[in-house]
């Protein structure tokens, strides 16, 4: 599945960063992590391992959420970032498609959409061709682009938040869990899209996902997150099959795939770094 | 024709004109609430603090004259000029954009991404504040305002009634340009809202503050540009209720007949507040003309609540509001 290859360029470099919530709450213990220009990189990990967190120090949402980023620093295209605002971001070509889709429900598909593009000077032209563009990777959107966008489907809304982050213009798309709550052949439709907005569009992306499997299989390269620290990371390929990945987070092992219960008392057991 | 029904039609009208003044305050109402999710209690008060503003300024009141005075043992009330209408008019907008910067700079920068309920209470806050800086700052006295208003009966409408009816009918003139006022006001505000980038986006932060945040939108930039477009219908329903009443402390209160005029026409729309205001206006006008003398009278001070009490139990969103979605 590596047709696109990443280049050696790293767009974003998060160097151990740590963050605090409401002044107390440590929640990323020292995070680093790079972004290859051109690449899909997924950020694995369980409920409360800091994916969002990650992603959200990122894009800064985190201040409005009364997090602050303590220590570290995050660099994009070698410039520090830490300090922008979420809208500066935008422009800068960053941008965070949020967890749970966050739609503006009382607008309707395209309105939606053209929130996107709220940053950029365009031309009417412009905004209009990246509109048929969107369209063209989402045709379903184009069917409903009169509708409200809370009566539609999860589905679709998950397509509305990934159009209207693309009609930024976007260099680097910060991708928060896009499974989330979706049947699995509409995960597999939007892990598929998101493969072919990389391939054919250059957009870069860092993917945080708790489906581990899927997220492996269209990723280049991975780290895997638990309690606020990285604790592996490689190529995709390598962390398909490393057998620790395997037991933890796809819940196989050599013996064949084991029942649930048992994978919970291993973990018990065995921890990573310890 | 009978006598009655002439009475009647006549009342129709005048209703017809206070749903109008009415509507102008629920617009105030609507307008934040669609494009913030607050509901700004403080909105009446924004009205009265405008229309002080106004007259201050008007006739070259000096802000803070007692306060001055206490402190430096001076006796300076006016400057001695009398600013032009209109001039004052752009002078107590630039106020109102000003106290908008305040507003959020001091309170809603700080309630990204809160509970509406908390961004309501603040609002509460915020009225109670504004009366007293509004008393501090010009003084309590009844002022008359003036500021150029057509005023008193619409010559025309009353010799031509009394051409058909035999009976003419009284029509304010102030009511008919408030009337005017209004309908453009709707107007603009629709056309800026549904169809320019910034109403846009305007919605978007109503919808959702982190997701407007995490599109580039700025909340600081729409949160006073909200609050500036609130400052200026309440800029105009000041000039319209204190032309027609006088600028007092009571010109607060006809943010709670807005109430009811929002419960009718749903939070969440303009057309709404509109015929929300027009419904209670004829409404109470006209029961109070019917059914008023049975009861002994003084219907208006309740009619409009009733009805709205009515509304919340059989139609809680109004009767243009969006119906809730939640989705989960």
């Amino acid at each position: 599945m590596l047709d696109a290859a990443p280049t050696e360029e790293n767009l974003l470099e998060v160097n151990n960063i740590e963050v605090i919530y409401n002044h107390v709450i440590l929640v990323l213990k020292g995070v680093s992590l790079n972004v290859p220009k051109g690449g899909i990189t997924a950020l694995l990990g369980g409920n409360g391992a800091g994916k969002t967190t990650t992603l959200k120090s990122i894009s800064n949402l985190l201040r409005s959420e009364r997090g602050e980023v303590t220590k570290g620093s995050i660099s994009y295209r070698g410039e520090r970032i830490q300090d922008l605002a979420p809208s500066d971001l935008v422009k800068k070509g960053v941008i965070q498609v949020m967890e749970g889709r966050h739609c503006f429900e009382h607008l309707t598909v395209e309105e939606n959409l053209l929130t996107g593009a709220y940053t950029r000077k365009a031309s009417r032209g412009d905004i209009d061709a990246d509109l048929q563009l969107v369209y063209s990777y989402f045709p379903r959107l184009k069917e409903r682009r009169r509708s409200q966008a809370g009566y539609t489907s999860g589905g679709e809304q998950q397509m509305v938040a990934i159009g209207r982050a693309l009609m930024s213009r976007p260099e680097t798309i910060l991708l928060d869990e896009p499974s989330m709550g979706l049947a699995p052949q509409l995960v597999e439709e939007i892990f598929n899209i998101v493969k072919s907005l990389n391939e054919k569009e250059g957009a870069t992306f860092l993917l945080a996902e708790q489906n581990t499997n899927v997220a492996l299989r269209f990723a280049h390269y991975g780290y895997i997150l638990e309690s606020g620290r990285v604790v592996m990371d490689g190529p995709a390929q390598s962390l398909r099959e490393n057998p620790d990945v395997k037991e933890f987070y796809l819940g196989m092992s050599d013996e064949g795939r084991k029942s649930f219960r048992d994978v919970r008392s291993y973990r018990r057991r065995k921890r990573w770094l310890s | 024709m009978p006598e009655q029904l002439v009475y009647a039609m006549e009342v129709f009208l005048n209703g017809l004109m206070a749903g109008v003044l009415y509507a102008l305050v629920a617009l105030g109402f609507v307008l934040i609430y669609k494009a913030s999710g607050i509901f700004n209690y403080a909105q009446g008060v924004m009205a009265l603090f405008a229309a002080l503003t106004l007259v201050g300024i008007m006739e070259g009141q000096v802000p803070f004259a007692h306060l001055i005075n206490a402190a430096f043992g001076t006796d300076i009330h006016h400057f001695g000029w009398h600013v032009p209408a209109l001039l004052a008019i752009l002078l107590t907008m630039v106020v109102m954009i000003g106290l908008a910067w305040l507003v959020n700079y001091f309170v809603f920068r700080h309630l990204v991404s809160q509970e509406p309920i908390i961004l309501f209470m603040a609002t509460i806050g915020l009225a109670y504040f504004l009366e007293g800086v509004g008393d501090i700052m010009w003084g309590a006295d009844i002022k008359k305002l003036d500021v150029g208003l057509p005023q008193g009966i619409n010559e025309a409408i009353d010799e031509f009634t009394f051409g058909v009816f035999d009976y003419g009918f009284f029509i304010d003139n102030l009511d008919i340009v408030a009337t005017v006022i209004a309908a453009l006001l709707v107007a603009s505000l629709i056309i800026f809202a549904q169809y320019t980038k910034q109403g846009r986006a305007m919605r978007a932060v109503a919808d959702d503050h982190q997701a407007a945040l995490s599109v580039g939108i700025s909340l600081n930039y729409i949160w006073v540009m909200v609050w500036s477009l609130a400052g200026f219908v309440a800029l105009v329903a000041g000039i319209v209720w204190g032309t027609k009443s006088g600028v007092q402390f009571s010109l607060s209160l006809i943010a709670l007949k807005a109430l009811p005029v929002l419960m009718l026409g749903g939070f969440t729309s303009i057309p709404g507040a509109i015929v929300g205001g027009l419904i209670i206006g004829v409404g109470e006008k006209l029961f109070e003309f019917s059914i008023g003398p049975l009861i002994g009278g003084a219907t208006e001070n309740w009619f409009a609540y009733v009805l709205a009490l009515l509304f919340l139990v059989f139609r809680p969103q109004g009767l243009f509001g969006e119906k809730i979605i939640e989705r989960v």
